[in-house]
């Protein structure tokens, strides 16, 4: 945004008197030639929560931005809560007439929902351009683990195309090999172009008791030709949890972007970014 | 206005010994014509085990003159969904639909929210074994929550014409909360789609059926028969709020009918099916059914308290096209 790089993040208020969270988005401006400098930080969400018994009325998150045709769109996952598993969700679009100071939905409703292969769970969702073709990949969740605790969702990187952004084009199927068995959760696949080349962060991890290092959130790799066959090779990440501090435990949910020449990373650390967000640039 | 034969009630859940437990309730009577017989599939309910309600699609089979009930289906006929699924907490209605030499159900799968009562969607079930069970085609819905109609899409009819299937259903338009109530109420309106194979639609994102009542009116279960190019659509609609207790607030009867399956022409009293104040179905008549059977034109329906004690028949004695000629 011409002097300003706006990140936006989730974040949520204190819990209700259930203990229950709702999950907003708001916004941090930085000094694209000092990223550390903070310029501004959102005074209030960019977009309310859905209304009563929508898919969003309890939670949006998490969020990928895209400008299409000089608009800036929000594609986010909502939430709702339900009665035998603590949640389901879906993704949904909000477009912003101010330069992405506020979002207002395009309909109460969700753009990519549940379909007979993918039955629940459709989220975060990570738009991009290429090649003319509008790409979301998202989360499908594709059975739900009754444990002793909560129910936990399993679930895979799915991916979607368009032309309008609006009404999409499912693959129907899961582009991962998942390297932690059967139960391996994926999500928040991020690519971008890179020499002909489609490289991809994404976080995995254990369905179950996943709260803490060892079970915890990894950043995985992959590489793709053509955007439809991927090979998985998370050693060549090249980032891992750090020995000590606020990323020791979890890494996760990248987003790469190029800034003055430079690929930078950012992402989340321990606590699934209970302690915030950090970067990362690449070095080779 | 038409001329029906009411047969009376024809079937009582509390008479029969159903499949899954269930032992009351018999909604929402969906009419499929052997050669000799007539299944009706209906949806029950039986209680888990924290006290609630499950809906369990079950049918019972009439010979043709509806004097003989054969039987009632043994076996579960459709399986709940799984763990998350939506159609977890119950199957209510299911429609059929022949497909070759397959049955098709289109199921309103429902499942329980925290801040509302329910959610649903429509799915997918398939039966080669004419009927008696049917297998899922996902675990996950054909039709759902979409931008424009965010909640509650449920009762689904298909019909083909020309090659295009029709599919009238219902979606979600708002939930009304009142400051003292503890639960949140629905509305939601007849809608439409089409599909060139059955499975994937197109919506119209459109109202089909003008509200007779108020835009709080809620429109439910509508079927479409052909008669000379002329569809004639039965359904039920009611009030939103105080619908369950207060007196000319249920479902009734509603009527509508096309000759071009875009535009429908309301006309609740030509039906001639209004509520008497007396018997099974004073009170309530609700769940729709309109079919043909053989030669007639037939109507099953639910009457009091949703269908608890069972549902109807009507017969049909006066042409149905009558209305539109004169």
């Amino acid at each position: 945004m011409g002097d300003r790089l706006r990140i936006f993040f989730c974040t949520r208020p204190p819990a209700d008197d259930a203990g229950q969270f709702v999950s907003l988005i708001g916004f941090v401006d930085v000094d694209p030639e000092n990223i550390f400098r903070i310029i501004a930080v959102s005074q209030k969400p960019v977009l309310d929560l859905g209304g009563r018994g929508t898919f969003d009325e309890f939670g949006t998150n998490p969020v990928s931005v895209g400008r299409f045709n000089g608009e800036i769109r929000l594609y986010y996952a909502g939430w709702t809560r339900c009665e035998s598993v603590p949640f389901n969700a879906a993704i949904g679009i909000a477009v912003s007439s101010d330069g992405g100071e506020s979002f207002r939905r395009i309909g109460p409703g969700p753009v990519l929902s549940y379909s007979p292969d993918e039955p629940f769970v459709i989220g975060s969702p990570k738009v991009r351009n290429f090649g003319g073709f509008i790409y979301l990949h998202y989360a499908c969740g594709r059975k739900w683990l009754a444990s002793s605790g909560r129910p936990e969702p399993v679930y895979r990187i799915r991916y979607a195309t368009s032309s309008n952004g609006l009404e999409w084009k499912k693959a129907g199927r899961d582009i991962l090999s998942p390297v932690l068995g059967e139960n391996e959760c994926q999500a928040g696949g991020d690519i971008f172009e890179f020499e002909g080349r489609y490289h991809m962060f994404f976080s995995f991890r254990q369905a179950l008791d996943f709260k803490n290092k060892a079970r915890g959130y990894r950043i995985g790799y992959a590489v793709s030709e053509d955007l439809v066959n991927w090979v998985r090779s998370d050693e060549c990440a090249g980032i891992d949890v750090s020995p000590e501090g606020w990323d020791s435990e979890m890494v996760s949910y990248a987003h790469v972007f190029e800034l003055n020449q430079k690929l930078y990373m950012l992402y989340q650390g321990n606590n699934m970014g209970a302690e915030g967000f950090g970067l990362a640039v690449l070095d080779s | 206005m038409m001329k029906w034969e009411k047969i009376g009630k024809i079937f009582d859940p509390r008479e029969h010994e159903l499949s899954c437990g269930c032992t009351q309730f018999a909604k929402s009577p969906q009419a499929y014509i052997h050669d000799n017989s007539v299944r009706i599939f209906f949806s029950s309910c039986s209680l888990d085990k924290t006290g609630k309600y499950l809906s369990h699609v079950c049918y019972v089979d009439f010979s043709k003159d509806f004097q003989n009930l054969k039987n009632t289906n043994k076996a579960q006929v459709v399986p709940l969904g799984e763990l998350g699924a939506f159609d977890e907490h119950g199957v209510f209605p299911i429609h059929i639909y022949q497909q070759q030499n397959e049955l098709w159900g289109y199921t309103t799968g429902w499942s329980r929210r925290v801040s509302v009562s329910a959610e649903s969607a429509i799915g997918l079930v398939v039966s080669r074994n004419n009927g008696q069970t049917f297998e899922k085609f996902g675990k996950g819905p054909i039709m759902g929550a979409s931008l424009h109609e965010p909640f509650l899409v449920a009762d689904p009819f298909v019909l083909k014409r020309s090659g295009v299937y029709h599919m009238w259903y219902i979606s979600g338009k708002r939930w009304i909360s009142l400051p003292e109530a503890t639960q949140a109420e629905r509305v939601y309106k007849i809608s439409h789609a089409i599909s060139d194979d059955g499975i994937q639609w197109k919506r119209d994102n459109r109202l089909i059926v003008p509200d007779s009542i108020g835009s709080d009116e809620c429109q439910a279960l509508p079927s479409v028969v052909e008669v000379d190019g002329v569809y004639h659509m039965v359904f039920c609609y009611r009030d939103a709020i105080g619908f369950r207790t207060e007196a000319g607030k249920g479902y009734r009867l509603g009527y509508a009918y096309s000759k071009d399956l875009v535009h429908w022409t309301r006309d609740d009293q030509v039906l001639g099916l209004e509520l008497t104040g007396e018997g099974w179905d004073g009170q309530m008549m609700c769940y729709p059914h309109l079919f043909r059977l053989d030669e007639r034109i037939a109507l099953l329906y639910n009457g009091n308290n949703f269908g608890k004690e069972g549902f109807g028949l009507a017969i049909l004695e006066s042409d149905i096209n009558e209305h539109i000629k004169s």
